[in-house]
C-alpha cells in the first residue's frame, strides 16, 4: 500500500469562522487507490476539511495548499472539484425525493441527445451504474419510495456517473442498519479494487477498522497522527486514544439501575399510514415502562419504531385507529403534542435537521423552545432566565461552542444532537423517548450521553431508547423490546440480551412468550 | 483591538440585537438625509413630516401585520382590498343607520376580524396556500367594495375623521409648541434611557460583555437627539397641527407588536413556525392556531389602516387601497425579513415602511408622475429582495445589516458560501 503514489496532499490547511478556528495547520496525505478514514470527535473539523477539499469552502477562504494529482488546485466551487473527479457525498443526502432513480443519477449531468435529454441512453447507463453499486431496483422508482440504504447507493451511482476519482463519504453509514452498512462497506472495497480512492468519515470505529487502509486522526482542528492500519496493528482502542487523547476503558458508564413500579403502559396501539389507508404501521403494540428504567426498542430500519414513538407523542404520525395509553395507572388521551408534553412525554427525533431544530435559531432559543413557559412569566419570556437555563445545559452537556448565542447551524453534527437533547431534558419529562440518540456522535460524547440517560433514569424517569445499534441497546438498556413490521415481537431482559436472540426476534412475526 | 474599532463595533451593530437595532435607526437617518438633499430641504419641514405621517401611516400599520405574516412563511395580497372593503362598509353603515363614529370603528374592526377569520380558515385549517387565498381575497373584497358602494364614494362624518385627520389638542400654557406632543417626546426620551439602562442590566446578568458606559451614553445621546428633533418638528408646525392621531395609533401599535414578537411566547411561536413548521409542531406549537391568528391579525390591521385612510380622505371610494400590498410587502423585505420566513423584526419593517413612505412622499414632492412612481417602487422592491437573497447566499443577514457593513471594520475575512444543506432551512409548509 505504502508504495502507491500520493493522490492528494493537503498542506497546513487553516480555516477560521468568525470566532472559531475550525482547522489549524492540518495536513492530510491520501494515496492512490486506498480507503482513507478520517476520525475525530464531534467538532474536530472533519467535515470542514472535506468541505475545503471539495470547494464548498472555496479557495481564498482558507489558507494552505491542496496538491491533487501532482498539481496545486484552487477550487472555486463544487463543480470545479467535480470536474477534477472529486465527489463528496454529504451526510444529508442531496437527492430529489420526487424524482426517479435515473433522474437523480443524472441530475445536472444529463446525457444529451439530439432533442434534449436522451432518456434511453440515460436509462441504459443508469442500469449499468446501479449494477455496479449493487442496487437492484426499477430505475423509474421514485427515490422517496426506497429506503435510506438504497438512497445512499443512488448517491454513489450518481458519483460514478460523474467519473469519480476520489470519493468522499461523510458519515455514510450513520443512518443505515447493519446489513445496509455491510453492503456499503463491501461496495467501498469493490471501488478500491477498481482503483478509485475514497475518503470516509465515520464514528463507527469497528467499520473503520474493518475497511480503512490508513486513518488520519483530527483533534480540535489539528492533525494528531496518521495510522497505517495494516502495519501498525490498529484497533478501536488505539483509534479512540488518538481521538480523545487518553485511554477510554469502557464504552458504557458503570450503572446500577434502581427500578420502580410500572408507570407508563401502552395497550394494543394501532395506527395506520397517513396516506395509504390499508397499511398499518403499528399493529396492536403493547409495552410498559417502569420508573428508573431504560427500555430499548430494537428493530430493523423501517420496522416502525419511529412511527410508534411519534404516534404516541401527540399523534404526530399517521392516523390513530385504536389503543390506550396509561400513565401512573390512569388512562390519558394524548391528542396533540402539547397534551403529550403536559403529561410529561418528550420525544427526541432521529432527524434533528428536518424536524428536531429550527436551523435559524441560536442555541439558547432552541434549548428552551419546547417549554417556554418555564422561563416566562405571564407569557413574556425572561431573557436572563432563558440565558441561564441554556448556559447550564451547555455546560452540563458540554456543547462545544463559544456561547449560547451562537446559531445552531454553526455547530458540528454531534453538538447539534446535544442541543436537541437539552431541548427535551429542559421540559423535565417523566418519559423521555430517544430516537437514535447517538447517531453521528463520537465515542467520547456517546459515553457522556449514556451517562446523561442513566442519570435521568436514576431520577426516577423512564427512558425509551430506539437504536439500530444492538451493542448500544445491550450495553445501555435494562430491558429490550423487539419490533418487527409494526408489532412488538418480544421482550428480552438485560441478563438474556445477546445479539443473536435479538436479531432472531427482530426478523420474525411470531410473538415470543414474554420472558 | 483598538479603541476606534471598539467604538465602531459597539455603536454600529456588534453581535447584540441591541446594536443591530441601533444600526437600523442610523440607516434610517442616512436615508432621510438623502431625501432631504434631493428635495432641497422640503422633506424635514414640519408641514411635510406631519403630512407624511398622516398620509402614509397605513403603510406602517400594514407592515406590522405583514411582517408577522411573512415571518410565519405566508404572504397577504388582499390587504388593500380588505382595507377598501372595510372602509366602504363602515362609511355606508354610518350613513344609512347614522351610527356614532366610535361604533363605526368597532364595526370596522369586527369586519376585519371576520374577513381575517375567513382567510385564516382557508390557510390554516384547509391548507390552501396563503398566496392563493389572499389572491382570491383581493378580488373578492375589491368586488365587494364596488358592490356595496356602487363604485361610488361615500363620505364619513366629522367625528370619524379624527382618527385620520385629527391632531392632539392644544392645551396648557402657550409655549409656541404643541404641549402634548412635547410631553410625548419627553416620555420617549425617558423610555430610550430606561431601555438602554435595562439592557445593560440584562447583559450584566447574562455575563455578556457590557459596552463601556460612555458608549451607552453616546448611543442614548444620539437617540435622544433624534427624538428631540422630531418632537420639535411635530410640535412646532402650523398652530392646530401636531403629531397626528394616526401617528399616535401607529406608535402604540409598534410598541405593542414589537413587544409581542420579541418577548412573548406567542411571538416566539410565529418565528418557530416560519423557521421549521414541523419542528415547531413537534415542540408543542399549535401550528394551525398560529397560522390562523397571524392571517386574522393582518386583516384586522388592514381594516384599521383602511378606516384611517377613509377618515383622512373624508370619504370611502372604489380606488382606496390600490397596490397597498406592494408598499407593505416591500417595507417588510426592505426591513430585512426573509422571503422564506422565520426571520425579520418589527423595527426593521418600520424602517422599511418609512423608506417606502419617504419614497412616495419624495417622489410626490418632486412632482414625479404616477407612471414613474410605479416603476421606481417596483424596482426598489425587486432590488431589495434580490439584495437580500444575494446576501443570504453569502451567509449574511439582511439589507439593513449589510448597509452597516462599511462601518464594521472588524468583520471576518471575505464571507464564504455555505452549502445549502447547512445554511438552508427546511421548506415551510403552507
Ligand atoms: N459555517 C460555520 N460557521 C461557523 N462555525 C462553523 C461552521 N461550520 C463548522 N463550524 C465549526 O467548526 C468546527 C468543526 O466543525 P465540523 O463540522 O468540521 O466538525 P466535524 O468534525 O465534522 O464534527 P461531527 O463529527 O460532529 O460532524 C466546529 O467547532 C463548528 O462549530
Ligand atoms: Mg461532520
Amino acid at each position: 500500500m505504502m508504495s502507491a503514489p500520493v493522490l492528494l496532499e493537503m498542506r497546513s490547511i487553516t480555516k477560521t469562522f468568525p470566532g472559531v478556528t475550525a482547522l489549524s495547520d492540518v495536513n492530510l496525505e491520501v494515496r492512490q487507490g486506498e480507503i482513507h478514514a478520517i476520525c475525530g470527535e464531534n467538532g474536530a473539523g472533519k467535515s470542514t476539511l472535506m468541505k475545503v477539499l471539495s470547494g464548498v469552502h472555496p479557495h481564498g477562504t482558507y489558507t494552505g495548499d491542496i496538491v491533487y494529482q501532482g498539481e496545486q488546485v484552487r477550487f472555486s466551487d463544487i463543480r470545479a472539484s467535480e470536474q477534477a473527479g472529486i465527489v463528496i457525498i454529504h451526510q444529508e443526502l442531496a437527492l430529489v425525493p420526487g424524482m426517479s432513480i435515473t433522474e437523480n443519477i443524472f441530475l445536472g449531468n444529463e446525457p444529451r441527445g439530439r432533442f434534449g435529454i436522451d432518456w434511453k441512453a440515460a436509462q441504459r447507463r443508469a442500469l449499468e451504474l446501479m449494477e455496479q453499486v449493487g442496487l437492484h431496483e426499477d430505475p423509474d422508482t421514485l427515490v422517496k419510495d426506497i429506503g435510506v440504504g438504497k438512497q445512499q447507493l443512488v448517491e454513489i451511482a450518481k458519483a460514478f456517473a460523474k467519473d469519480v476519482k476520489l470519493l468522499i463519504l461523510d458519515e455514510p453509514t450513520a443512518a443505515l442498519n447493519e446489513a445496509d452498512s455491510r453492503h456499503l462497506l463491501d461496495l467501498l472495497r469493490g471501488i478500491r479494487r477498481r482503483g478509485v480512492t475514497s475518503i470516509i468519515i465515520s464514528h463507527k470505529l469497528n467499520e473503520i477498522e474493518a475497511v480503512a487502509d490508513t486513518i488520519t486522526i483530527l483533534r480540535d482542528g489539528r492533525t494528531i497522527e496518521s495510522l497505517d492500519v495494516h502495519a501498525d496493528g490498529v484497533n478501536e482502542d488505539r483509534i479512540v486514544r488518538g481521538m480523545v487523547g487518553r485511554e477510554l476503558h469502557s464504552r458504557f458508564p458503570e450503572h446500577t439501575p434502581d427500578i420502580g413500579e410500572v408507570f407508563f403502559e401502552v395497550r394494543d396501539w394501532t395506527v395506520r399510514h397517513p396516506i395509504s389507508a390499508d397499511r398499518l404501521v403499528c399493529k396492536g403494540s403493547s409495552f410498559t415502562v417502569r420508573r428508573g428504567e431504560i427500555v430499548g426498542f430494537a428493530g430493523l430500519m423501517g420496522a416502525g419504531r419511529t412511527e410508534l414513538a411519534m404516534s404516541l407523542f401527540g399523534r404526530s404520525y399517521g392516523v390513530y385507529l385504536s389503543g390506550r395509553i396509561f400513565k401512573d395507572g390512569e388512562e390519558v388521551q394524548l391528542r396533540t403534542v402539547s397534551d403529550a408534553i403536559r403529561h410529561g412525554l418528550a420525544y427526541v427525533s432521529e432527524d434533528r435537521k428536518a424536524i428536531g431544530l429550527n436551523l435559524l435559531d441560536d442555541i439558547k432559543t432552541s434549548m428552551v423552545a419546547a417549554k417556554l413557559s418555564k422561563v416566562s412569566s405571564h407569557g413574556v419570556v425572561d431573557p436572563v432566565r432563558e440565558y441561564r437555563a441554556a448556559e447550564e445545559y451547555r455546560q452540563s452537556l458540554r456543547v462545544k461552542s463559544p456561547s449560547v448565542d451562537e446559531g445552531v447551524t454553526k455547530l458540528s453534527g454531534g453538538n447539534q444532537q446535544k442541543v436537541v437533547l437539552a431541548k427535551w431534558m429542559f421540559t423535565d419529562p417523566d418519559l423521555l423517548i430517544l430516537d437514535e440518540p447517538t447517531r453521528g456522535i463520537d465515542v467520547g460524547a456517546k459515553y457522556e450521553i449514556y451517562g446523561i440517560i442513566q442519570r435521568l433514569a436514576d431520577q426516577g424517569k423512564g427512558v425509551i431508547v430506539i437504536s439500530s445499534e444492538l451493542p448500544e441497546l445491550i450495553g445501555l438498556c435494562d430491558r429490550i423490546y423487539t419490533v418487527f413490521e409494526g408489532t412488538v415481537t418480544g421482550e428480552v431482559s438485560r441478563a438474556d440480551a445477546d445479539p443473536e436472540l435479538l436479531m432472531k426476534q427482530m426478523t420474525s412475526t411470531k410473538k415470543t412468550p414474554i420472558r | 483591538m483598538s479603541r476606534i474599532k471598539d467604538l465602531q463595533k459597539n455603536l454600529f451593530g456588534g453581535t447584540t440585537s441591541n446594536a443591530r437595532q441601533f444600526g437600523m435607526i442610523f440607516t434610517l437617518v442616512a436615508i432621510v438625509l438623502l431625501f432631504q438633499i434631493w428635495t432641497d430641504g422640503l422633506t424635514l419641514t414640519s408641514g411635510n413630516l406631519i403630512a407624511v405621517v398622516s398620509q402614509y401611516s397605513y403603510i406602517l400599520i400594514l407592515a406590522i401585520g405583514m411582517l408577522m405574516v411573512i415571518v410565519a412563511g405566508h404572504i397577504d395580497l388582499s390587504v388593500g382590498s380588505v382595507a377598501a372593503f372595510t372602509g366602504i362598509v363602515v362609511a355606508k353603515a354610518m350613513q344609512e343607520f347614522s351610527l356614532p363614529w366610535p361604533v363605526g370603528i368597532l364595526l370596522g374592526l369586527a369586519v376585519g376580524a371576520l374577513i381575517g377569520a375567513w382567510q385564516g380558515f382557508w390557510v390554516a385549517y384547509v391548507g390552501v396556500p396563503a398566496f392563493i387565498v389572499t389572491l382570491a381575497g383581493m378580488l373578492l373584497f375589491r368586488g365587494g367594495n364596488q358592490y356595496i358602494g356602487n363604485a361610488d364614494t361615500v363620505p364619513v362624518s366629522e367625528g370619524f375623521r379624527t382618527i385620520g385627520a385629527g391632531f392632539l389638542p392644544e392645551i396648557g400654557p402657550d409655549t409656541g409648541y404643541n404641549n402634548l406632543t412635547l410631553l410625548l417626546g419627553l416620555a420617549a426620551c425617558a423610555g430610550v434611557i430606561w431601555r438602554e439602562l435595562k439592557s445593560r442590566q440584562t447583559r450584566r446578568e447574562m455575563n455578556a460583555d457590557v459596552a463601556p458606559m460612555w458608549i451607552s451614553v453616546l448611543r442614548m445621546a444620539v437617540m435622544v437627539g433624534v427624538i428631540v428633533f422630531a418632537t420639535l418638528r411635530f410640535a412646532g408646525g402650523r398652530v392646530g397641527t401636531s403629531l397626528p392621531i394616526s401617528g399616535i395609533i401607529l406608535i402604540a401599535l409598534v410598541l405593542a407588536y414589537s413587544h409581542y414578537t420579541r418577548n412573548t411566547i406567542g411571538g416566539r411561536h410565529i418565528y418557530a413556525v416560519g423557521g421549521n413548521s414541523r419542528a415547531a409542531e413537534l415542540s408543542g406549537v399549535k401550528l394551525k392556531r398560529v397560522n390562523f391568528l397571524v392571517m386574522m391579525n393582518m386583516s384586522v390591521l388592514a381594516a384599521l389602516a383602511g378606516m384611517i385612510f377613509v377618515a383622512r380622505s373624508s370619504a370611502s371610494g372604489p380606488q382606496d387601497g390600490l397596490s397597498w400590498e406592494l408598499d407593505a410587502i416591500a417595507a417588510v423585505f426592505i426591513g430585512g425579513a426573509a422571503v422564506s420566513g422565520g426571520l425579520g423584526t418589527i423595527s426593521g419593517s418600520i424602517v422599511g415602511g418609512l423608506v417606502m413612505a419617504l419614497l412616495n412622499n419624495g417622489l410626490q414632492l418632486e412632482g414625479v408622475g404616477s407612471d414613474m412612481v410605479q416603476i421606481i417602487k417596483g424596482l426598489v422592491l425587486l432590488l431589495a429582495v434580490a439584495f437580500d437573497v444575494y446576501n443570504k447566499s453569502q451567509g449574511r443577514f439582511s439589507i439593513i445589516g449589510s448597509l452597516m457593513r462599511p462601518f464594521r471594520r472588524d468583520d471576518p475575512p471575505p464571507p464564504t458560501a455555505t452549502p445549502t444543506s447547512d445554511a438552508g432551512k427546511a421548506p415551510v409548509a403552507g
